[in-house]
């Protein structure tokens, strides 16, 4: 079993064979399940996040109005032909938010890692797969490279925004997703703990603010920065560029960062973007002024 | 480790919006509600930390309520769980506590059926879907989280905790943890048991299946 990015590396290295494959040899391993059954389980997480996305491309709302709509006005940009990023970015971008105002609506998601942070894995996925051409094996490996990374953080430092923030959120799996895009690419296991590396220092610090408490604002967008992030740092890593502070360093500073942070910038809608006078007016709006904080509400109809 | 599978990570297939506030919400409900082992007529539920500031918003009510209801976190019903509790006959009593606890993300449920049958317990959500019960009717568990665990409700008399453990033995599953208690003697006793492997669902229905035994739970998977 990995504990940390280091044995990671060295495992895929020594074995000569893809990150992913460590970790579905870990999974194996500890439930004790077969190849076949984890696959079909993965691969049923894989359609999920595709339905989501083809969903929010179609058009969402959520029940507040705060988001939905805007990876459908991504796409027609795309199609426009006049953007400035590149059609592979952008592209990412629209289905990271895709995914992310399904999610803000309700609908259905596969967490990755968390529901707040679910657009940036399937968003870059099928934005680079349309590059790529991976097989549907491949695919599904992107996945499990992202799990094992994301396997790391999880036990070493946190993927919780009430605990770390949004760095903890996000930057888990913005950098999960750059890893994974090296690795789908053709990088080496060291290059895609650069890629996680260059992408979660970039993260760092970054608050858990959500407006009246919803996944929604910023979080949809935070996502698609995620995604433009993870795919930057994937072509650094693939360029040759490393990382002078280690992976688990990294990871470790952000746990760092991540205790002590103040409680009201963890998920509590109590700081940052939450409480600014707009933050607070659209809180109002939706919930109504602040009750009684001990009862909040009876439901005995 | 918390986390032992590719699954806690690329996981759970849910309803949104939030993997900690409505998906692990939903999972504690479902918890109380297995150990409830019926639906109950009333559920009060004690919201602490984040999971009090923020509740309305990431759906918590409404998943936590889900969950009591028996659904799992991908029930595209979630989004109408108090409607349908209202419908069912549930009363449902939401409890906004300040107290600060260890995790920020803290529920305590009671459920209640109207004749008699009570149970109360605590859970935590400690990120991506990931949940810990950590009190069931005032009954301690010192489970540390990092490695699976169940619970089993059995009659307290001699000889079930050898045959629990021989079930354990015989799957080659090692326990590192354990703890018994009990209500009375000769009344209703229950074991934790924290272990290094995850059991799957032939060993679970090998226990459950055991004399004497009335329940096994998963506490930690």
């Amino acid at each position: 079993m990995f504990r940390n990015v280091a044995e990671l590396v060295e495992l895929a290295e020594k074995n000569n064979v893809k990150i992913a494959e460590i970790m579905i040899r870990q999974e194996i391993e500890v439930s004790g399940r077969t190849r076949e059954e984890i696959i079909a389980q993965m691969e049923n997480n894989l359609q999920v996040m595709e339905r989501a996305v083809e969903r929010g491309l179609s058009g969402v709302k959520s029940q507040t109005g705060l988001t939905g709509g805007d990876a459908v006005l991504m796409q027609n940009y795309i199609a426009s032909g006049k953007s400035l990023a590149g059609n592979l970015l952008l592209d990412a971008v629209s289905k990271a938010v895709a995914t992310n105002e399904v999610n803000a609506a309700m609908g259905i998601i596969c967490a990755t890692p968390t529901a707040g942070s679910a657009g940036v894995v399937p968003g870059t996925l099928f934005a680079v797969k349309e590059k790529l051409n991976p097989t549907r094996m491949e695919m599904i490996e992107y996945l499990f490279t992202t799990a094992a990374f994301g396997f790391v953080v999880a036990n070493n430092a946190s993927i919780s925004g009430a605990a770390g923030g949004c760095q903890a959120e996000v930057g888990s799996a913005a950098g999960m997703a750059a890893a994974a895009i090296v690795e789908m690419a053709g990088g080496t296991p060291q290059q895609s703990s650069d890629a996680f590396a260059i992408t979660l220092k970039n993260m760092l610090g970054l608050v858990c603010d959500p407006v009246a408490g919803l996944v929604e604002v910023p979080c949809v967008k935070r996502n698609a920065m995620g995604a433009s992030n993870a795919i930057t740092a994937a072509d650094m890593a693939l360029a040759g560029i490393t990382s002078r502070i280690p992976c688990d360093e990294v990871i470790g500073a952000m746990y760092a960062i991540g205790q002590t942070m103040p409680s009201a910038l963890r998920e509590t809608a109590e700081g940052g973007l939450a409480a600014t006078p707009t933050g607070r007016r659209l809180e109002e709006e939706i919930f109504g002024k602040p009750k009684s904080k001990l009862v909040d509400y009876l439901i005995q109809k | 480790m918390k986390y032992r599978s590719a699954f806690d990570i690329i996981g759970p297939v849910m309803i949104g919006p939030s993997s900690s506030h409505t998906a692990g919400a939903a999972r504690i409900g479902r918890v109380a509600r297995t150990l409830f082992e019926k639906q109950p007529t009333r559920a009060v539920i004690s919201l602490y930390g984040s999971f009090a500031k923020t509740y309305k918003g990431h759906g918590t009510d409404l998943a936590l309520v889900a969950g009591i209801m028996d659904f799992d976190t991908f029930d595209e019903r979630i989004p109408n769980a108090l409607k349908i509790a209202e419908e069912s006959g549930i009363e449902v009593e939401f409890i906004t506590e300040d107290a600060v606890m260890e995790h920020p993300n803290t529920v305590k449920i009671n459920l209640y059926d109207g004749q008699g049958k009570e149970l109360e317990i605590v859970g935590i959500s400690i990120g991506g879907g990931t949940v810990e019960i950590t009190e069931i009717n005032s009954f301690k568990l010192k489970l540390s989280g990092a490695n699976p665990a169940i619970l089993v409700v059995h009659h307290d008399r001699f000889g079930l905790i050898s045959a629990v453990t021989s079930v354990l033995s015989k799957y080659q599953i090692n326990i590192g943890h354990m703890e018994v208690s009990r209500k009375d003697k000769g009344d209703t006793a229950v074991m934790v048991i924290e272990m290094d492997h995850k059991i799957e669902n032939g060993v679970y229905a090998e226990l459950t299946a055991l004399d004497g035994v009335d329940q096994v739970i998963r506490l930690v998977d």
